[in-house]
């Protein structure tokens, strides 16, 4: 996201001194990070023995792709050699940081990165596919096209509470409230769609819960001048409340009739769904995936893009500027914070109407904060957003395919490496993300 | 937030203190704080009986001229027994009177029956007024730490370990247990502050992400027999505290489960106050809250600022798992860490990040707590109304300029605690 560099001043000022007193530290976080995943790749080559079996072909497909088998121990090794190197390449610019040109640095960082983890998830999987079969036995296939899909899927309501976070905070508003849109979209989309019998309807309805978060903020935010941490936390917490309330108090002994929604089909994209791999991987999911796609497209071009994306970023880095020239600063946050509160309520409306059928008591289970988490680890931006949203998406459906298939390690243990792996990431390849300036800071008209 | 001198204009509720009535009733006119607080618990108080009245299945199954009647009922049912269950129930002090006479009746329990409902609420209180603190003193440093739920169950984890695993004499054993509790979180505030020393990282995601480790460890240690399971059960829990950990109660054996924990909630309000307030240590941490810059300028250690306050936090929150742990359940389940570390949060808003305010703030929540079992049992009303009331509670106490807008309160020259409180979270 080239053109998100506003300039950071605090980078280039050699006075600031959060900067000189990271920088020892952190020059050399990115190789020791690298070296750390490196000798995982490693440890994991030496406890595999035989061959992973990776397929690629979904259930009920007519054409049938063939199976790949590859060595495990030999990939792990390969995996953990080529982490090492880049650690080493990683050490360079660490250890000279005048013989690297600059300006190729942050490109490299991103590659570099995504090929580190890449290799990891490569050799995770050749070895807990091995692993799973003790002895003489054939292992398993891991079905690469269902892991990918399901990863998708269950990013959804992630990518689009993180895509809300950054409208939100690039307009001056933090929006810890991303949970509560979540859990009040499912539990409206779900009551709507069982009373109007409509899938629809219940779509635009828990559209429009999101967006009634959202403006409960902005009110509460922008006129009323409430700190935005502790209101979102409130708003969660409020709704978290009367959701279950109502829950008990009315879904239950109404299930029938307003809590047993339809959920939408799956559509194929005529043509792009034929693909192999690629197909059943992007193309062939519920509405809520191509909506995603859309406002991913529309959000990253708009922000960056327009007039509208100018203003928002304005209003968020210096208020007093943008009104200076003209914007009406409290009034485009009003209405950034409503809009983007349809996004996430969306994003709710996947748990009741897109996925499980029925709602259930804090069903959004904390993937609203998980969302926040992505929106600072993308550093703000919808695409980083989304990738950040992925990878929780995707180590969730590892771990719940590697216990599926009986990898023997214990449950719990596989159910907390996300985080782990997540604040690694953060501490170690990040760092400190610089949000818009003015983010959390009323704007009050001198 | 209490701010260091300077940043912000003299407070009102300082000048006020010396005045006399009606300057005093004058300040109450004008929205003081106090006044405020009150208005926006009872505020809470008419939105959760109006939701309370009409979502009840009798009130929404009468007919149309029996609405109002049977609506009143529930509400008067519901607040009813939340006084019951909360302070105190009339039919206990009644049949405490009915004995033959003093002496016996006090052996018999009535007049623990009578207090039982006072000791819930403060047994209940506990861990809300320690978790609370560790929300309340790094947010005076300018750190929001989510994480009191993963300090909570480190304390929790550490202080069971040394409950039922090590043998010590009778009174040395709780307090190595409590110093344990209190390591055990701290050690988890200490790696997110020293996380974000050291490499940046925002304590907001690595608390959050501290959460779900935790959580996660916690059930995988209490599933692994070599670990902390109880041998010989498949239940997911620990096996029991040795009964020389147990914090003492305050009453006796009786029948009232308030315990030595609460007077240390009390403490460690005490301490937090104390250190904030009367030391340089706090002084430099609200100094770093107030303006991060201006105090590395002034030659403060910011980084280490934020290490040693998020170690304390973490060591507050740990301390509120001890209590759960030795004062009343006595053994780690993988549910007994409950929702403290997010319920945290909403008291330590309510009490405005002061340790005094804490202190009622986890007070108040404590009492909802206690009755809303009560409330389900005897006026059907879901006990998640607690966390309806305690979010529209601080919702309003967070917005002053609403509630003088509502009640038409003469502004206060100061600003209001909502401004005081506002800032991004990038500073």
């Amino acid at each position: 996201m080239t053109t998100t560099a506003s300039p950071r001043l605090p980078d280039l000022l050699p006075g600031d001194g959060s900067a000189g007193a990271l920088g020892g530290a952190r020059r050399f976080a990115m190789p020791a990070t690298f070296l750390v995943f490196g000798l995982v790749d490693i440890l994991l080559g030496a406890r595999s023995h035989g061959s992973a079996i990776l397929s690629f072909t979904p259930q009920f497909a007519k054409v049938t792709i063939p199976n790949l088998t590859i060595p495990a121990a030999g990939t792990c090794y390969l995996s953990g050699a080529l982490t090492l190197l880049l650690a080493v390449a990683a050490l360079v610019p660490a250890v000279a940081p005048r013989a690297v040109p600059s300006l190729g640095n942050r490109a490299w960082r991103r590659v570099a990165i995504g090929v580190v983890l890449f290799l990891f998830v490569i050799a995770l999987l050749a070895w807990s596919d091995v692993s799973q079969s003790s002895g003489g036995s054939e292992a398993i296939p891991i079905n690469i096209v269902n892991l990918l899909s399901g990863s998708l899927n269950q990013s959804i309501p992630i990518m689009l509470g993180a895509i809300t976070g950054v409208i939100c905070s690039r307009s001056g508003v933090i929006n810890i409230a991303i949970e509560g849109q979540l859990l009040l979209g499912a539990f409206c989309a779900a009551i709507a769609t069982s009373a109007t019998g409509s899938l629809w309807i219940g779509l635009v309805c828990g559209a429009l819960a999101g967006s009634l978060v959202g403006s409960l903020l902005a009110v509460f935010a922008i006129a009323y001048i409430v700190d935005q941490v502790v209101l979102g936390v409130v708003l969660n917490g409020l709704i978290l409340g009367l959701t279950g309330y109502l829950y008990n108090s009315i879904l239950v002994p109404y299930g029938d009739t307003l809590n047993s929604p339809a959920t939408f089909n799956l559509w194929k994209i005529p043509g792009l769904g034929d693909i192999p791999i690629l197909g059943p991987v992007f193309f062939d999911s519920t509405v809520f995936l191509y909506i995603t796609y859309i406002v991913l497209a529309f959000v990253s071009f708009a922000l960056f893009r327009t007039r509208w994306g100018l203003r928002t970023r304005a209003i968020g880095e210096h208020p007093v500027a943008a009104d200076t020239v003209g914007i009406r600063v409290l009034a485009l946050r009003y209405r950034n914070v409503i809009l983007a509160g349809l996004i996430a309520g969306i994003g709710g409306a996947y748990f009741t109407i897109g996925s499980v059928g029925s709602f259930g008591i804090n069903m959004s289970s904390g993937e609203g904060y998980i969302a926040l988490a992505a929106m600072i680890f993308g550093r703000y931006t919808p695409w980083g957003a989304v990738l950040a949203a992925l990878l929780f998406g995707f180590t969730t459906q590892l771990q719940s395919i590697l216990s599926s298939i009986n990898v023997p390690i214990q449950s719990n243990l596989l159910l907390l490496t996300p985080y782990v792996v997540t604040i690694i990431v953060v501490a170690g390849l990040v760092g400190k993300v610089r949000g818009p300036k003015a983010e959390g800071v009323p704007y009050v008209k001198a | 937030m209490s701010e260091p001198a300077g940043t912000e204009e003299p407070s009102s509720e300082r000048s006020s203190s010396a005045g006399t009535f009606s300057q005093v009733f004058a300040k109450a006119l004008e929205g003081n704080t106090v006044t405020v607080t009150v208005l926006a618990i009872v505020t809470a108080a008419v939105v959760g009986g109006l939701l309370a009245a009409f979502t009840n299945p009798v009130v929404l199954h009468a007919p149309a001229g029996d609405i109002i009647p049977k609506a009143w009922s529930v509400v008067a049912g519901t607040y009813v027994a939340l006084f019951e269950g909360s302070i105190v129930n009339p039919h206990t002090v009644a049949a405490f009177f009915q004995q033959a006479s003093l002496p016996t009746a006090v052996h018999d329990g009535f007049l623990g029956a009578v207090f039982n409902p006072l000791s819930e609420t403060c047994v209940a209180a506990t861990p809300l007024i320690l978790a609370g603190l560790a929300v309340a003193v790094p947010y005076q440093a300018g750190m929001f730490n989510i994480g009191g739920q993963s300090q909570l169950i480190g304390g929790m984890i550490l202080s069971a370990w040394l409950g039922f695993g090590v043998s010590m004499p009778i009174v040395i054993h709780v307090i190595v247990c409590v110093i344990g509790g209190f390591v055990g979180g701290a050690v988890l505030g200490w790696l997110a502050g020293e996380i974000k020393a050291r490499t940046g990282a925002h304590e907001v995601i690595v608390t959050i992400m501290l959460n779900y480790i935790m959580a996660y460890l916690l059930a995988y240690l209490l599933s692994s027999p070599s670990l902390l399971q109880k041998p010989g059960s498949t239940d997911l829990i620990t096996p029991e505290v040795a009964s020389s950990a147990h914090l003492p109660q305050l009453f006796g054996n009786g029948i009232m489960r308030v315990n030595a924990g609460f007077l240390l909630a009390l403490a460690c309000a005490f301490g937090a106050w104390w250190l904030m307030n009367r030391t340089t240590t706090g002084f430099e941490l609200r100094a770093v809250g107030a303006n991060p810059s201006a105090a590395r300028v002034a030659g403060m250690r910011v980084e280490h600022a934020w290490v040693l306050v998020m170690s304390i936090a973490g060591g507050l929150a740990g301390l509120g798992g001890t209590a759960i742990v030795l004062g009343t359940d006595f053994a780690v389940n993988p549910s007994n860490f409950g929702t403290y570390g997010i319920d945290a949060i909403t008291v330590a808003l309510l009490g405005r990040g002061r340790p005094a305010g804490v202190v009622w703030a986890g007070l108040l929540f404590g009492a909802l707590t206690a009755a809303s079992p009560g409330m389900q049992s005897q006026a059907n009303t879901p006990v998640q109304i607690v966390q309806v009331l305690t979010s529209v509670i601080v919702l309003f106490v967070a917005a002053p300029p609403l509630i003088r807008t509502m009640f038409r309160l003469r502004a206060t020259r100061a600003r209001g605690v909502g401004t005081t409180m506002s800032k991004g979270w990038n500073a």
